[in-house]
């Protein structure tokens, strides 16, 4: 057992965890997080995909172990005091989502592409999010949703 | 003065269901959490056919955080075969499927045996100590091969591997008809096996109580309702004894459409230790676990004139069931079966379908099930035709579909379409495209000898929705009605509950049910709930596939709402000493005829009704109503699809330059989420055609095992879709609706396939097998060349 010190959305916790755990299931079983869901055991398609210390990662493909002192963004983490982000708002108005399940971790890779490109061409979203899949939306609203949260066009 | 309220039917509103799925509130099955529960893993059979010869379990229980272990025949007592439900013909071969393995596997992945313990990682650790020694027995995956009689058996008691043959023949004979055609075409074409990825992995969790034989089963299914029955016949738990939830459910495209053999392991494993259980698959496991979809052999013939007019079509299947017949393996391609000679008019039509077992995963429904496969068939066949006949093949198509003013028509395979302008939804599409300039462009392109070719391919098609009419389903040999059941309850409050035995997973039904009730009932969208997917909350439903929720399902809320204001509407005259008859019902108010200023609003009734001071005679005290519907007949969604792919003749890639669809779905509930359905059908179908295939090698190892082996296609990989529509209403329901979930699915996939031929046939390629990868591509491109 090991112990770590990690931050996740907001909230610090210390716990003794097994070295061979996976964030993911750190996060889902140990701490009730089940915001985030794990949608396949290859790292393919980025269900699981947060916030680790300002990088975005696959949960899967990462250790508890390694995010000790660090800092866990979830998309559970987005809203403040009920207030929805520009992203959540703008997959919402473009209907960027159908079941749901790829949506946290398709949510949290395209903050980290607006972070890195702020103002992204349709390709280049398409690019950014190549590591993510969606079996519903044939990925459409979702580079719409993307584009519309870069330019701030998503109305209140 | 009665207030104007903005119709909800038509309008694009975002989904009330968002709310909790990107804050990430959501109750996915895996997500149930309740105190000592246990959790399950499945030791796997590695081999495609063997027989058990020894298995101990014993060494997994000496591992710390194991609770208990089941070998297939530890658990046996207790289960009964895992059901189907539609036995297509009289001498169908119905092989014993037991939900875990007791003597034999018969494909890889067949569950062999049960750990049971106090986390995931110990229970998947633990499954390595288990013993087992296989004697392997012959795989079988030729379907043709197959048949042969000193091929190996996959069932050896059942004596042969052929599971039914099913005809249909009408209108004329189709032998009498070739015999007179000016031209006659075969092809043979390949549906590769498909494997569904709903992108969340399924799930089961079940919660006993002990002392009164009571159990909760969450799954991630499509089908709580159909789940709660046969999980009352497989395990013996009384069905009154038995709920079902299907909570959050992310993707199901038919693979959740199912009774799988976990769901009884769940509850057998409950029973025994008297825990709660929860079994999640990982997505690998998934590939080998979850039922596959496609699968089948096409060889297909068509008569014709020189003049393009169509005279018969001849179709032959031989479908991989797989393993074991799962809950409706042998009747999906049946689905198909009525669709292959799609929009046009022919004389002779003769189809025969051939089930056949092998040791693969089963197969059942995926996304179309069944008529994916006719529309390929049909529509590459149409291009193959017009090739020969040196037509363009739109306009082959014009020489043979059926006329607008035609409709009501009874197509060749026996359906009668009720409404449709395939001219419309054709010209629309063309315009949309630019048709003629993309033409010259190809032709251009052909002149010059350029290496990237221009290659368009079009796909006009029909589908059959709302699978419900519970006649023509007996007539089918399926075992069980297709009705759908929803209530609608007036709250004292004014807010209204809607219970729909539809069970959605991404299809927006709270959204759009809400809309339907709002404008019958003429209150805001907002103060209606829609309840769904709990046996409990909601008691009656046939859930939800087959594009049949909005069509029987929305509809039968749309009749449920109806009779409440008919009952609300007997309340509100006599409160209003008025008759009935008098009464006019505007935007939720009743108002008197001739004197506006006597209005009882639908809430103010509700509330009177509730506090039941003065109420008609003999009314009892609610304005709930419930309605069950069923169908007499079909929905028949069509429309015009159009791709034009550039096709690199160095590399054999293909990419998608351009793909305009115009769908005609009749009355649309929501545009917003009929455009979403319509994309993610379009990426399903287009990855059958240029992506996705479950590839095993020749021992019967699934080696497309996992999501890095299995090309599910991600943003780069799919282009800008046009989408558009026309709108011929259905004749056939009070609310106009056809259906859409399917559409881009069965469509796409021809057209693309189509795109790629044409871009290829002046180098002499007339067929690639699909998925059309770079690989295949330049094969074919070289093999004609040599």
């Amino acid at each position: 057992m090991t112990h770590i010190t990690v931050k996740v959305d907001g909230t610090t916790y210390e716990d003794e965890v097994e070295p061979r755990l996976l964030l993911i299931h750190y996060l889902r079983d140990r701490l009730g997080l089940t915001g985030t869901p794990i949608g396949c055991d290859t790292s393919n398609c980025g269900a699981c995909t947060l916030d680790l210390d300002g990088e975005s990662v696959k949960s899967c493909s990462v250790l508890a172990v390694q995010a000790d002192g660090g800092e866990v963004t979830t998309v559970q983490g987005l809203a403040q005091d009920g207030e929805w982000t520009g992203l959540q708002r703008a997959f919402h108005e473009r209907h960027a989502l159908q079941c749901g399940y790829c949506t946290p971790g398709m949510i949290m890779a395209a903050r980290d592409l607006l972070r890195e490109n702020p103002h992204p061409t349709a390709d280049e979203v398409r690019q950014g999010l190549e590591g993510n899949l969606c079996r519903c939306t044939g990925y459409q609203n979702i580079v719409r949703a993307v584009l519309a949260a870069s330019e701030e066009e998503v109305t209140a | 003065m009665t207030e104007t309220v903005e119709r909800e039917v038509g309008r694009a509103r975002p989904r009330k269901e968002d709310a909790h799925l990107i804050t990430g509130q959501t109750t996915w099955t895996d997500n149930i959490d309740v105190n000592g529960l246990l959790h399950f893993a499945l030791l796997r059979s590695p081999m495609a056919h063997a027989r058990i010869e020894r298995l101990d379990v014993s060494p997994a229980l000496e591992r710390p955080g194991v609770v208990a272990a089941f070998s297939g025949r530890d658990l046996a007592e207790g289960l009964a075969s895992m059901p189907c439900v539609w036995p297509v013909t009289e001498d169908i071969v119905m092989p014993d499927h037991p939900p875990i393995a007791v003597d034999e596997v018969r494909h890889a992945g067949d569950p062999v045996a049960v750990v049971v313990a106090r986390d995931r990682y110990t229970a998947a650790d633990a499954l390595e100590a288990i013993e087992v020694d296989y004697d392997p027995l012959p795989p079988v995956l030729d379907l043709e091969e197959a048949l042969a009689e000193d091929a190996p058996l996959v069932h050896s008691d059942k004596g042969t591997n052929r599971c039914y043959t099913w005809p249909l023949k009408t209108g004329e004979d189709f032998d009498a008809v070739r015999q007179r055609a000016e031209v006659t075409l075969k092809r043979r074409y390949h549906q590769q096996r498909l494997i569904p990825n709903a992108m969340e992995p399924r799930a089961v969790v079940v919660t006993p109580i002990a002392a009164s034989g009571e159990y909760t089963l969450y799954s991630s299914t499509q089908i709580p309702h159909i789940l709660r029955i046969l999980m009352a016949m497989v395990t013996g738990i009384p069905e009154n004894k038995l709920r079902v939830i299907a909570p959050d459910v992310g993707g199901g495209f038919g693979s959740k459409l199912q009774v799988y053999g976990e769901e009884a392991i769940a509850l057998a494993v409950a029973r025994r230790l008297g825990r709660p259980v929860k079994w999640t698959e990982s997505r690998s496991e998934g590939y080998l676990a979850t039922h596959h979809g496609r699968g089948m052999i096409q060889d297909i013939e068509i008569a014709a004139n020189r003049d393009g007019k169509l005279l018969g079509l001849k179709v032959d299947l031989l479908v991989d069931m797989g393993a074991y017949l799962m809950l409706i393996t042998p009747g999906t391609p049946l689905l198909g079966a009525f669709m292959y000679p799609g929009i046009y008019k022919m004389d002779a039509y003769d189809f025969t379908c051939t089930g056949v077992f092998t040791t693969r995963t089963p197969t059942d429904a995926y996304r179309g099930a069944g008529r994916p496969e006719a529309t390929f068939a049909i529509e590459r066949t149409m291009d193959e035709l017009a090739a020969e006949l040196g037509l363009d093949p739109v306009e082959l198509r014009r020489r043979n579909w059926i006329r607008h003013e035609e409709f009501p028509y009874t197509a060749i395979a026996g359906l009668t379409y009720d409404s449709g302008n395939y001219e419309a939804a054709t010209a629309k599409a063309l315009e949309l495209f630019d048709y003629d300039k993309l033409r010259a462009e190809q032709s251009d392109r052909n002149d010059r000898a350029d290496t990237v070719r221009l290659g368009i391919g079009v796909s006009t098609y029909t589908e059959m929705c709302g699978l419900a009419p519970s006649r023509i389903l007996r007539d089918l040999r399926y075992v069980a009605g297709g009705w759908e059941a929803a209530s609608v309850r007036m709250l004292p409050t004014g807010k209204v509950e809607v219970v729909t035995g539809t069970s959605p997973h991404g299809q927006g039904h709270a959204t759009c049910w809400s809309q339907i009730a709002a404008d019958v009932l003429g209150v805001p969208f907002d103060d209606v709930e829609v309840v769904h997917g709990d046996t409990k909350a909601a008691p009656q439903g046939m859930d939800t596939y087959g594009s049949r929720s909005l069509v029987v399902g929305g509809l039968a809320v749309h009749h449920a709402a109806r009779k409440v204001v008919d009952k609300a509407r007997k309340v509100a005259a006599h409160l209003l000493e008025a008759s009935e008859n008098d009464l006019e019902f505007t935007d939720g108010v009743f108002s008197v005829k001739g004197s506006p200023e006597a209005r009882r609003t639908i809430q103010e009734v509700a509330f009177e009704t509730f506090s039941s001071h003065d109420l008609p005679d003999g009314m009892e005290p609610t304005i709930n109503a419930e309605h069950l519907l069923d169908p007499d007949t079909f929905s028949y969604p069509h429309g015009t699809h159009l791709c034009a792919v550039e096709v690199d003749t160095e590399t054999g890639q293909s990419r998608i330059r351009s793909y305009v669809c115009v769908d005609d779905i009749g009355k649309v509930i929501n545009p917003m989420i009929v455009e979403g359905q319509v994309h993610g059908g379009l990426a399903q179908g287009i990855a059958q055609a240029l992506y996705e295939e479950a590839v095993y090698d020749e021992d019967g190892n699934l080696i497309s095992g996992t999501m890095a082996d299995y090309l599910v296609p991600s943003a780069p990989d799919l282009p800008e879709f046009v989408t558009d529509r026309t709108e011929t209403p259905a004749t056939s329901n009070a609310l106009g609706v056809k259906g859409v979930g399917e559409a881009g699915t069965i469509a796409s996939t021809p057209a693309v396939v189509n795109a790629v031929i044409d871009a290829l046939r002046p180098l002499g390629v007339e067929d690639v097998r699909m998925p059309c990868t770079p690989e295949r591509v330049w094969k074919a491109i070289e093999e004609a060349r040599s």
